[in-house]
């Protein structure tokens, strides 16, 4: 062991964190890589997007070659009763969830960053495409007033990957390191031959680990039956235009798969919880111009004293949007927009920008 | 290697001896002959290969005819349970397969796919709370219908011996083959086959500072085995398959310093393992020894901790710069207990926290005090992560 930090690497045998992994060894870091055991459904285990066998074998030869430690942590138990326990007690309350916010802040800056912490680790990083900014010599941020750690967009703004990293309390970025953020995906596959790196090339991984080959409505019926739960389609007038299989099985936004014969194309505009209805309307009527959030965490440590002016995301991949945003009492916010929106979506999250530097951002609620 | 890593995993796997390597590199490529050519390159490579098999026959007390080359100690193990099994039934019609469930795996997956598969009846010896079976369970279990008995002579896990002499007494009395996984045991005891009374033993040279790739199964003559790999006439006709020259002179030469040195390397190991066991069941609270406390290998500790994850230790040991293992073996993280810690009836919350350490014959006790004094933090360490982490899935469900 050397003086030089300890790092751990959360690996996955993928491109991303393998560059990241060379790039902190190149760095002069004492390097640890890790990988994480995820739950799969019982039986399907070799579909994970994460964590198949091959991709760990694979992550330990990345490791052996780099000459770095790697180990291979269970957090099947804790996933299946943090992330996947989330996921579809949202489906079942009428939301659509988004559990990678969950993974990002209890398995990834919450297990396995207390597991590198425990193994003496100083930092902790992942091949998140996101930048920390440390406080040294830094002006005041305009928001808080307050010298903090900034989490700020990648170079790369498509590859930007700060939505999912809002969740990050001011203790977990202190021991944050992204060093893929000032790179672009181009860049880092560049990088990846010249380290000499196996490029799999995989297709990036976007969808949920634990759905496997399954959609999430056949996932749903698995595993949390009492979704399927059939009940009328109306239009904005109230009248009974169809019937729908069980509000999880659509999303805000959504035209295809209606199964409805209508002169103009119809989207699901609501979900009517209390009457088990799905409320469907021509584009024209679709559109809201505010949100309120809860559970909103705010990157400076508290929220900013007075409304402002930010861009908001209301998907991983939607463009960012301008509107006022309010902090609430009891860790909500308010966000007016500038120009209606069509797929406002209870259960995703809406992340604030002032520029390049997240502010934080909180879950939307139903209306 | 860097020198600051202190290896303490001999049961796993050992260096080649140096003196080992140096007798196996001629092999390589002046003396590359296929054994069974009949021309002067392979007469060369014959009598290297016929050389190691008197070397191996003298040292186990048997016959050089009696020796198989193999690939490993798990072919052995494979060969025996199967070709003897198989070879069985077809000669006397029988059908019953008796084992102990401390078994290697080579061993006990080989008894269930002959069980699954092949329709043989898989009975389980019983084992003491040390592990150990008992010669009487064996005595009422015999059945003219069985086919083979195997019982592991030193249990890789927790170290303990068996009486394999007095099983095999019992099995030679009723003319039932006796197989006995002599893995690790061969590296530090001599073994005379004459004396243990067993049909069938099974070696892997890298367990004694030979080479990875290659192991012995003695097969007493006269035994009928069937062979499991086919093909050509070698190792008369019981494996074929062109012998491994290098690996088996080097296998030889590695046996025969077992014979010249298992009684220094035992002295040195034994002191240093009983040294091992004394400060961990002294420093450490909720310690248990695993296995039997003096029927034991003289390198072997292990011991289970109430409150650990075995893997998480482990993790935390290379880190800090010691290599050891646990009753698991398993680098995918999926933490479960293994069929043996199964076996002695640990409560599970034991059985997850197990730890083999393992001396060799250059192993200085230098190294061993380092150990020993960084293991108390580092099972401190261990149970309280394992603790936040149990605390954290009840909080979050």
């Amino acid at each position: 062991m050397t003086n030089q930090p300890t790092v751990v690497i959360a690996m996955s045998g993928g491109v991303d964190s393998s560059v990241a992994a060379a790039l902190l060894k190149e760095q002069g870091y004492n390097v640890i890589g890790m990988m994480l055991r995820l739950w799969s459904e019982p039986g399907r285990e070799s579909e994970n997007r994460c964590c198949t066998v091959d991709s760990m074998s694979l992550a330990r030869r990345i490791a052996a070659q780099l000459d770095i430690p790697f180990y291979a942590l269970d957090a099947k138990n804790v996933f299946r009763e943090t992330v996947v326990q989330h996921f579809i007690e949202g489906y079942q309350a009428g939301v659509t969830p988004n559990p990678c916010l969950v993974c990002n802040r209890k398995i990834r800056w919450g297990f396995l960053l207390e597991q590198a912490l425990a193994l003496g680790a100083d930092f902790m990083a992942t091949g998140h495409y996101a930048r920390v900014k440390t406080a040294d010599g830094r002006p005041k941020t305009a928001v808080s007033g307050r010298r903090s750690i900034e989490l700020l967009k990648a170079l790369d703004d498509r590859k930007d990957q700060s939505y999912v990293l809002h969740v990050l309390t001011q203790e977990q970025l202190r021991h944050a390191r992204f060093p893929l953020g000032a790179y672009t995906k181009d860049e880092v596959r560049r990088m990846a031959g010249e380290f000499g790196l196996p490029v799999a090339s995989r297709a990036d991984s976007q969808d949920l680990c634990f759905l496997g080959d399954s959609s999430y409505g056949e996932f749903l019926q698995r595993n949390a039956p009492q979704v399927v739960n059939p009940g009328p389609i109306l239009n904005t007038r109230g009248e009974v235009i169809g019937q729908h299989r069980g509000l999880a099985f659509y999303t805000i936004g959504q035209r295809r798969g209606l199964g409805i014969a209508a002169a103009h194309p119809l989207y699901v505009q609501e979900k009517d919880l209390a009457r088990n209805a799905l409320i469907v309307a021509p584009l024209e009527e679709l559109g809201r111009s505010e949100l309120t959030a809860s559970e909103v965490n705010w990157i400076a440590g508290a929220p900013p004293e007075a409304p402002l002016r930010a861009e908001v995301k209301i998907r991983y991949k939607a463009r960012p949007s301008w509107g006022l945003v309010t902090p609430l009492l009891g860790g909500r916010a308010h966000v007016r927009f500038e120009e209606p929106l069509r797929d406002i979506t209870p259960g995703q999250a809406a992340v604030f920008y002032d520029g390049e530097v997240c502010l934080g951002g909180g879950i939307i609620e139903g209306e | 290697m860097e020198n600051t890593f202190i290896y303490l995993d001999h049961a796993a796997s050992t260096p080649v001896d140096p003196r080992v390597l140096e007798a196996m590199l001629p092999f390589f490529e002046q003396n590359f002959g296929n054994p069974s050519s009949i021309h002067r390159f392979g007469q060369k490579a014959e009598a290297a290969v016929e050389s190691a098999r008197e070397q191996m026959a003298a040292a186990l007390n048997c016959q050089p005819r009696e020796i198989i080359f193999t690939a490993c100690g798990s072919e052995s193990d494979n060969l025996a349970l199967r070709g003897a099994a198989l070879a069985a039934r077809r000669e006397r019609g029988t059908h019953h397969i008796l084992i102990s469930p401390v078994e290697h795996h080579a061993v006990s997956r080989t008894a269930e796919q002959l069980a699954d598969v092949f329709g043989f009846e898989l009975e389980y010896l019983p084992v003491d709370a040390h592990g150990r079976v008992s010669p009487e369970d064996v005595a009422v279990r015999l059945r003219p219908e069985t086919a083979v008995v195997s019982v592991i002579h030193a249990n890789n896990e927790i170290g303990t011996l068996n009486p394999i002499a007095e099983i095999g007494a019992l099995c030679r009395a009723r003319g039932i083959p006796f197989h006995t996984d002599a893995v690790q045991s061969g590296a530090h005891l001599p073994l005379d086959v004459d004396a243990l009374k067993v049909d069938f033993l099974s070696l892997g040279a890298h367990k004694f500072y030979g080479p990875k790739g290659v192991g012995v199964l003695y097969a007493r003559q006269g035994v009928p085995l069937l062979p499991v790999q086919t093909g050509g006439a070698q190792e008369l006709g019981r494996r074929a398959g062109t012998q491994n020259v290098p690996y088996i002179v080097g296998m030889a030469a590695a046996f025969a310093l077992v014979q010249q040195e298992h009684s220094d390397r035992a002295e040195h190991e034994r002191a240093l393992r009983d040294r091992i066991i004394g400060r961990v069941l002294e420093d450490i609270p909720e310690a248990r020894l695993t296995g039997h406390p003096t029927e034991r290998l003289p390198n072997h500790a292990s011991f289970v901790f109430q409150g650990v994850d075995g893997n998480q230790l482990l993790m935390l040991l290379d880190v800090a710069g010691f290599a050891c293992s646990s009753g698991s073996a398993c680098k995918t993280g999926n933490p479960e207990p293994s069929e043996v810690l199964t076996a002695l009836d640990l409560p599970r919350e034991w059985a997850l926290g197990s730890l083999r350490v393992t001396v060799g014959k250059d192993t200085n006790p230098e190294d061993v005090e380092r150990f020993l004094d960084a293991l108390p933090g580092l099972i401190a360490k261990a149970r309280s992560l394992r603790k936040a982490t149990t605390d954290n899935t009840v909080s979050n469900s």
